[in-house]
């Protein structure tokens, strides 16, 4: 799949921006004033910026607004509605704290919980589609939660739930890759099944139906990044992981606390960008390709 | 609405017979004339003179080479267009509601002016059938020529899709899937008519028609006997002629 900057933007960036308004919203003292302030803006910045930044890779951006209308069978439509009542919610519960000191907990925990919605819809656009054998799995969605959640918790100053969180992510990284690379051979399609000559003997593309590469052999059939896949996959796992864990288990301070982070954030990038060049769509199999 | 529709009237879809298909391409271009002049936004091409020329096709034809375990290879030309599946993967997935199902005809249009260019339901698709317009930026794919078929100031024979219309092969059949004894599910039911990747569950309403199998080196033609000299020994005129021939000096064959 073409890994799409945008979209690599948005979920880096939103999964951890709903990560950390998820720990605000649930917090029992929640930071107030300006430290309040502070906290919400990053949070906000980093909802908001991702969610805008996934409005560049559309055709149509300004007909956007139409997304929030099918979401009673679209993933999409429906992260679109829990995002905004996710930001709307915590917008109200934020300005109460910040302006008026007041904590509504009630909205906290609402918010939280769409928060949560929000990703959870986020990893199902993909762990829906049967057309990627490799995303098509509950890891998706655990994949994408325990990112979201770990890393708000790394950005919001939670020390022990972070270096927790970190590791039960991890965990879950490492088989969502161990899965994935089996998944195309276990899903049983194959150019025989595409083409449905498979019983009559081996199939083989022998001519493209145009000359050079179209729409879905660049929309589907990305296979510049696979070459450091294994590299890539080291480099993501040490930036997102290892860096981070190291950082926090070293004596506190708040230079190692804002280089975790930093490292944390890189590393979910190319994660996500390894999650999207990785990932091989069914069409390809039309081409002779994968 | 994404909503799939529990049943629809009629499963109107085409027949490919990939025994006949000779792999021409006229469908593609017909495909591609008619529905950039007519319904919605016209397809566009990319550096249509330049290097790595693209542009957008709602049909094109793959070409195949299918080896058996003994004997020689089979080439098969393989048109692929949408298949207007019942559980069509690309209509649930779209957020704004701009893909659809037809209630009275099964037919997965796309309504372009709701489209905001997302790509989801190509991502959705396993078959390549949606192409995003790379000038419009709206999902492109096979209307099933929605506005030839019903369009009643065509002459008759022209009110079938325009691929079916232009295959010089006869490779392409038009009807309705879901009537048993229309034509289209006689030639589904008589020559084993199968679906695309059965396993994604998508019940594609398009069928294929497998390619028969080939004749081998020994197999003897039915015509064999018909070819038989009818007379081994020339009589009359041509036996007279035959003669004289040889008596003139060089031999013969």
């Amino acid at each position: 799949m073409h890994p799409a900057p945008s979209v690599i933007i948005f979920s880096t960036l939103s999964g951890l921006g709903f990560g950390l308004l998820f720990w605000l919203g649930i917090d029992p003292t929640p930071p107030t004033g300006m430290t309040g302030f502070i906290f919400f803006a990053i949070a906000f910045a980093l909802a908001v910026g991702g969610l805008l930044s996934s409005t560049f890779h559309l055709g149509h951006p300004e007909r956007a607004w139409r997304a929030f209308s099918q979401w009673r069978t679209s993933w999409l439509s429906r992260e679109g509605v829990c995002a905004v009542g996710a930001l709307c919610i915590l917008g109200l519960y934020a300005a109460a704290l910040i302006f008026l000191n007041i904590h509504i907990a009630i909205l906290g925990w609402i918010g939280a919980a769409l928060s949560v919605a929000t990703v959870f819809t986020t990893s199902m656009i993909y762990g829906q589609l049967a057309t990627v054998p490799r995303w098509k799995t509950p890891l998706t969605p655990a994949l994408y939660l325990t990112f979201s959640i770990a890393g708000g918790a790394l950005l919001s100053g939670r020390t022990t739930i972070a270096i927790a969180l970190l590791f039960f992510a991890a965990a879950v990284q490492l088989a969502w890759w161990q899965r994935g690379d089996k998944a195309f051979a276990n899903s049983g399609t194959d150019l025989g099944t595409a083409t449905g000559l498979g019983e009559r003997g081996t199939v083989r593309s022998m001519a493209h139906p145009h000359t050079s590469p179209n729409y879905l052999m660049k929309e589907f059939v990305y296979v510049i990044g696979r070459k450091h896949a294994m590299k890539l996959r080291v480099i993501a796992f040490g930036l997102t992981f290892a860096l981070p864990l190291i950082l926090l288990l070293l004596p506190f301070s708040h230079i190692f606390a804002a280089l975790a982070v930093l490292s944390h954030i890189a590393g979910v990038a190319t994660s996500r960008w390894l999650f999207f060049a990785e990932a091989e769509h069914v069409v390809g199999l039309y081409y002779g390709m994968r | 609405m994404t909503t799939l529709p529990t049943s629809t009237d009629r499963k109107l879809g085409l027949v490919i017979d990939l025994d006949t298909c000779v792999g021409c391409h006229a469908c593609v271009i017909s495909c591609k004339g008619w529905n950039t002049e007519n319904y919605g936004a016209p397809l566009s091409d990319q550096r249509p003179y330049g290097t790595e020329p693209m542009g957008t096709f709602l049909n094109r034809v793959h070409s195949y080479e299918v080896q058996p375990e003994a004997g020689s290879a089979q080439t098969v030309h393989f048109p692929k267009s949408c298949l207007h599946c019942e559980d069509a993967p690309c209509v649930t997935v779209c957020p704004t509601g701009a893909s659809y199902k037809r209630v009275e005809d099964g037919i997965v249009l796309v309504n372009e002016d709701s489209c905001i260019g997302c790509g989801l339901c190509a991502w959705a698709c396993p078959y390549g059938a949606r192409e995003m317009d790379q000038a419009e930026g709206v999902m492109k794919k096979c209307t099933l020529c929605v506005d030839r078929i019903y369009n009643e100031n065509l002459p008759e024979e022209d009110q079938i899709p325009s691929c079916v219309r232009t295959c010089p092969a006869g490779a392409r059949h038009f009807g309705d899937l879901g009537d048993p004894n229309s034509d289209v599910s006689q030639l589904v039911e008589s020559r084993g008519g199968f679906d695309l990747m059965p396993e994604m569950g998508t019940k594609p309403v398009n069928k294929y028609l497998p390619p028969r199998l080939k004749d081998s080196w020994d197999d003897q033609s039915l015509l064999a006997p018909m070819l038989a000299p009818v007379a081994d020994e020339p009589r009359g005129f041509l036996s007279w002629l035959d003669k004289t021939l040889d008596k003139i000096p060089g031999g013969s064959a």
